[in-house]
This record gives C-alpha cells, sequence and structure tokens, in this order.
C-alpha cells in the first residue's frame, strides 16, 4: 500500500511494479494534489528541467535550464502516473493506519484495507509551521502562510514583514516588494548560494561532484542535515541569483531572527551579522568544494573563471523592535517551514518531535516505509530527481522484506 | 597540519557523549543556574555562586566563587569592582571563548593564542533618566577577535561564527528574556 500519488508516490509504484510486487496507491484527492491546491502562483521548481527525472520518464522538452512552473510540475507528474500506469485509487482519503497482526489496517472515507507492508509518500510540507509568537500578534494585522499564498495582490497595500529567509521567504519577499508593498524580512540561520556558479548551474555542479548523492550515513549528524533549512533559490527564466544582497538592492529591509512579540512590538534577535556570516562561510566552503572538485576531474578549463560573490551586507544596527500597532506593518507572511500531517496515524512511530522514526525510510515498525522526506537517504531526497534512487532502495527492502512471508500483500476488507 | 595530536585542553568525547545521552534523556537537560548577591555598602555589592541544578540533582561548583561589583569614581562610588555591565561583557567573552576552543577541538584546530577585546557603546542619558529615548543598556557590542591558529583565515572565521551561533550568553543578550523580580 502507498499511500499519496505525489512523485514519490509514483516512482515507490513504477518501482514496486518492477519487482512484482503487487500494490494500490492511495490518494487522498488526485494526482499531484499538493502541486495543484497548496503552491503560490509564481512558483518554479528550484532544480532545472534536466534534473526532472524519475525511473522511467526524462525531461524531453526543449529548454533543459529552464525551471518547471507549477502547471508544468502538475503535467509532468500527472504525464508520470500515465507512464508507470500506476494503480491509483484516486479520492480516497486515508484517516486511520494502524497495526494489525503482522500487517496494518488503512481506514479510508471508501473503505478499509489490510496490507503487509506500507509506503508513506504523503510529502513533508503539509501544513505551515507558524511559530508559538504568533499567538501575541496584535489582531489588527493580516497573517498569511505559503500555504495560502498566491500572490502579492491578495495583500493589503502596506508594509508587510515576512519571517524567515530561506528559499520560500526571500521568493516572497521579492514579489511582494515589486507589487509595491514594503517589506521587512526577519533573517535567521539561512542558506546561502548562487543560482549560477563559473557558468553552471548550482544543481548542475552538486551533481557532477556527488555532493546530492552523498548518503545518509555517510554525514557527521544527520538530524543536523535534515534540519538545514531550504537553500536561497529561484528558478526564473533569467537564472537569477536571489540572496539578501539581491533583495536588500531593490529596498528590502533585513532584520534580525524574529525573537517574540511584547504588547504589539515585535523583537528581534541582535544575530543577523552572525547567521549572515556564516551563510557566507558556508557558501564559500562549497564553493571551495566545487573548485576542487573541478580541477581534480579536469573540469577546471571548460567553465569560467573561480570567483567568490559579495560579502551579504548588513546595515550597522539593525533594528531590534517593530511596532505593529503604528500601521507600517499590515501583513506578516510566516515563511518559517512546514511539518507533515500525520494525524491519521495511529502508530507508535513518532519521536518527540512529532517525526516519524526510521532509518534511511525503513521505519521503526516492520514493513512500513517512508519516503520524500529531506535527506531521508540522500541530500537529493527532497529534489523531484531523489525520489528515484530513494525509491530503488526502499522497494528492494519492502520486496524483501514481503518475500519472508507467503501471504498476500494487499486486500480491501470493507465495504 | 601536523601530526601532532590537537589539544585545546577539551574533552570533546566527553561533551559529544553529553550530547548523546541527553538527546535520549532530555529531563536531564534541565539546568537552573543561579547566583546570590549581598548589598555591601553604596553600589559596591557582592554576587557568589556554589549551586546549580542540571543532570536531575543539585550539583556543586568545586568551590564557591564570588564577584564583586561597583562604579567607577567618576560616578562618584568607590570603584570595589567591575561596573555590572563590564561583568555582561565579560561573561559574553568568557562564552565566546570557550565556544572558540571547543570548536576548535572538535574540528581538530590546534589553539595557540586567543584574545577578544570587548566594547559596549552606551549613551548614560538613559540610566540618568535625563531622555527617555535613550537606552539603558548598550547600544551596541563590538567583539574583537585575535586568534593564533594552525588554520586558514577562513577556518579561524567560522569558528568564532560557530562559537557565537552555540554561545548562551550571545543567545542571552541578543534576544528578549522574560525576568521576573520579586519580593519575598
Amino acid at each position: 500500500m502507498v499511500i499519496g500519488a505525489g512523485h514519490t508516490g509514483l516512482a515507490v509504484s513504477r518501482c514496486l511494479r518492477d519487482r512484482a510486487v503487487d500494490h494500490v496507491v492511495l490518494e487522498r484527492a488526485d494526482v499531484a494534489n499538493s502541486w495543484k491546491t497548496e503552491r503560490w502562483d509564481s512558483l518554479r521548481l528550484l532544480t532545472p528541467n534536466w534534473q526532472s527525472r524519475l525511473p522511467g520518464l526524462a525531461y524531453e522538452g526543449d529548454d533543459p535550464d529552464g525551471f518547471m512552473t507549477v502547471p508544468e510540475v502538475v503535467d509532468f507528474v500527472e504525464r508520470y502516473a500515465d507512464v508507470v500506469s500506476a494503480p491509483i485509487e484516486i479520492r480516497t482519503a486515508v484517516t486511520s493506519l494502524s497495526s494489525v497482526g503482522h500487517g496494518y489496517q488503512v481506514d479510508t472515507n471508501r473503505g478499509s484495507w489490510r496490507c503487509r507492508a506500507v509506503v508513506v509518500a504523503t510529502g513533508a510540507c503539509n501544513i505551515a509551521s507558524v511559530p508559538a509568537v504568533s499567538s501575541s500578534v496584535p489582531s489588527s494585522i493580516s497573517e498569511v502562510t505559503p500555504i495560502d499564498y498566491r500572490n502579492p495582490d491578495q495583500l493589503s497595500e502596506g508594509g508587510v514583514l515576512v519571517i524567515g529567509a530561506s528559499a520560500t521567504g526571500i521568493q516572497l519577499a521579492d514579489e511582494i516588494h515589486r507589487s509595491g508593498r514594503p517589506v521587512t524580512l526577519a533573517v535567521g540561520e539561512h542558506v546561502r548560494m548562487p543560482r549560477v556558479y563559473r557558468g553552471r548551474d548550482i544543481q548542475w555542479w552538486m551533481d557532477a561532484a556527488g555532493i546530492l548523492d552523498e548518503r545518509y550515513d555517510q554525514v557527521d549528524d544527520i538530524n543536523r542535515a535534515r534540519n538545514v533549512p531550504s537553500p536561497q533559490l529561484v528558478g526564473s527564466p533569467e537564472r537569477a541569483t536571489l540572496d539578501l544582497n539581491a533583495l536588500t538592492g531593490i529596498g528590502v529591509k533585513l532584520i534580525g531572527r524574529l525573537a517574540g512579540v511584547n504588547d504589539g512590538k515585535a523583537q528581534f534577535s541582535g544575530s543577523l551579522r552572525n547567521n549572515c556570516a556564516l551563510a557566507d562561510l558556508k557558501m564559500n566552503r562549497l564553493l571551495n568544494t566545487i573548485d576542487e572538485w573541478a580541477v581534480e576531474n579536469s573540469r577546471d578549463e571548460e567553465v569560467d573563471p573561480s570567483h567568490r560573490f559579495a560579502a551579504t551586507i548588513v546595515e550597522d544596527s539593525p533594528p531590534l523592535g517593530l511596532d505593529l500597532g503604528n500601521g507600517q506593518i499590515r501583513t506578516i507572511v510566516w515563511a518559517t517551514g512546514f511539518y507533515p500531517d500525520y494525524s491519521w496515524l495511529d502508530l507508535p512511530v513518532l519521536d518527540r518531535k512529532g517525526k516519524i522514526r526510521h532509518d534511511g525510510g525503513v521505519v521503526d515498525s516492520p514493513g512500513m516505509y517512508l519516503i520524500g522526506m529531506t535527506f531521508l537517504r540522500r541530500r537529493k531526497s527532497s529534489f523531484i530527481h531523489g525520489a528515484g534512487d530513494d525509491a530503488q532502495d526502499i522497494s528492494d527492502h519492502l520486496a524483501a522484506y514481503l518475500s519472508n512471508t507467503t501471504s498476500v500483500s494487499y486486500a480491501k476488507t470493507s465495504p | 597540519m601536523s601530526d601532532q595530536k590537537v589539544d585545546n585542553g577539551v574533552n570533546v568525547q566527553a561533551l559529544l557523549d553529553a550530547r548523546e545521552a541527553l538527546t535520549e534523556a532530555p529531563a536531564a537537560a534541565q539546568f537552573t543556574w543561579r547566583a546570590k548577591c549581598d548589598w555591601v555598602n553604596g553600589t559596591h555589592s557582592r554576587t557568589s555562586v556554589e549551586g546549580f541544578f542540571g543532570l536531575g540533582e543539585e550539583q556543586k561548583h568545586r568551590t564557591e566563587f564570588s564577584f564583586d561589583a561597583d562604579h567607577p569614581e567618576i560616578f562618584a562610588s568607590e570603584d570595589n569592582g567591575a561596573t555590572p555591565v563590564e561583568l555582561v561583557l565579560a561573561g559574553l567573552a568568557s562564552c565566546l571563548t570557550a565556544g572558540v576552543a571547543a570548536v576548535a577541538q572538535n574540528r581538530e584546530i590546534q589553539l595557540n593564542s586567543v584574545s577578544a577585546t570587548l566594547e559596549g557603546g552606551m549613551d548614560v542619558q538613559g540610566i540618568l533618566g535625563i531622555d527617555s529615548d535613550v537606552r539603558n543598556g548598550f547600544d551596541g557590542i563590538k567583539v574583537t577577535y585575535n586568534i593564533d591558529a594552525d588554520a586558514s583565515k577562513e577556518d579561524i572565521e567560522a569558528l568564532v561564527a560557530q562559537s557565537q551561533k552555540r554561545s548562551a550568553v550571545y543567545d542571552i543578550v541578543t534576544n528578549p528574556t522574560n525576568i521576573t523580580v520579586e519580593v519575598s
């Protein structure tokens, strides 16, 4: 039983079919539902088109260096569902997953199923994380999360405070500020990356140098690696770099991490300078790795010369407070991350932070698997093209698990 | 890097072991730090620290430590000790410097010398109640590190940046903290 018909669930379906494992893919709505209903209008993939590849499907268009828009991603995933001819039960929302005997019971709005193995492919970004401090925000301020946000026109005129400077935060800060609503961007720890380095997309470098293939059991601290924020990247036809300097260049004001809201005043950390210094240092470390790889692999001559980007500019004394009651800020955008929805999971597999306990996608419950999470098995796990290798590995493990028993792998029990 | 073993006097293995143990037993990670302050005379006071709570039980420093605080003579005081704001600088400097040593040890960087100078700017119109638009505390703190280590400039900068990221006092100074003051 595979839960979720996004690109990862479909990749798993393809890999299970290759291994002759009978299965069903349950989908709460339609194929690629999150892409259809939970994304903002201007969003494009962070990865170039040539990198959109899944087991049995590669990008065949005429713009390999471009970035897919959301409707293009929907087309791509729908086409993939056709290619793999996945056995999908659409409009079948799982209401409960529990254990029964040596397997699992899956209750849905359209009856119950029993299966010996289950793959959770419901995605990492079901619910927007909003910090507890939001409860102290004055009611005069409108609040929006990236799940509800579509475009700047839905926001009131006036100032906007964007909280969070990862991929989502910088992209929304950019388009909201350009819409004439002055943006203040609260910046905590972040990952800075140029879109193009030495004439090649940063994803090309990380792909070629093997950085994206780095495995979960090879890194020093996998918990830390799984919590690294998404890189400050945007996919745009211009292949533009959207870093903090680009944002301050158009007039966005940078401010420290949101630390609290007291008496209608937002307070910000004095750590902005260090967070920017850390991001600059880490970016330069990545560029050093790339430069070394280019020399060692004789690619140094075929690309543009090595160079470094200007350090992030931080004003001498960034403000530490903002009055949320004086009308300057009308809207807060919480670009503070996402978390998966496991409200339907009736199994003791969550850790104290509410995450599924797993070892590279093999969940701490026999026959249960997880896929599509940040750095699940590889650094690329959360990207479209990261689903392929993870799905292969997990399907291997699942097939081996099933071969140890002989009963049917799933059955509908009601109605 | 030489073959000699890096030794900054930090037992990194013990810290890593503690990190692992406390990940499994988060209750033991709950610490309470304490200080006791007695007024001596005028602006002179003496603060001592000895006991604290952590790892699920009462703990004690090897010995009691005490710190005299006072104001300088230009504030018509007797200058029997550092001003409290200087003690804040001392706390920040010690915390960041301990972090530099620990991070260096973990990254196998030998430190030869580390010194930091700290400056906290302050407009005393705030504490004197002359201008209510001026805050009482520092308008900013500048820390300058001078580090001699067997590492590149970039690696040394990374040590200092990482030390800020993990510093308790840096966090206390850069982020607001709720304070409850009661009279018993």
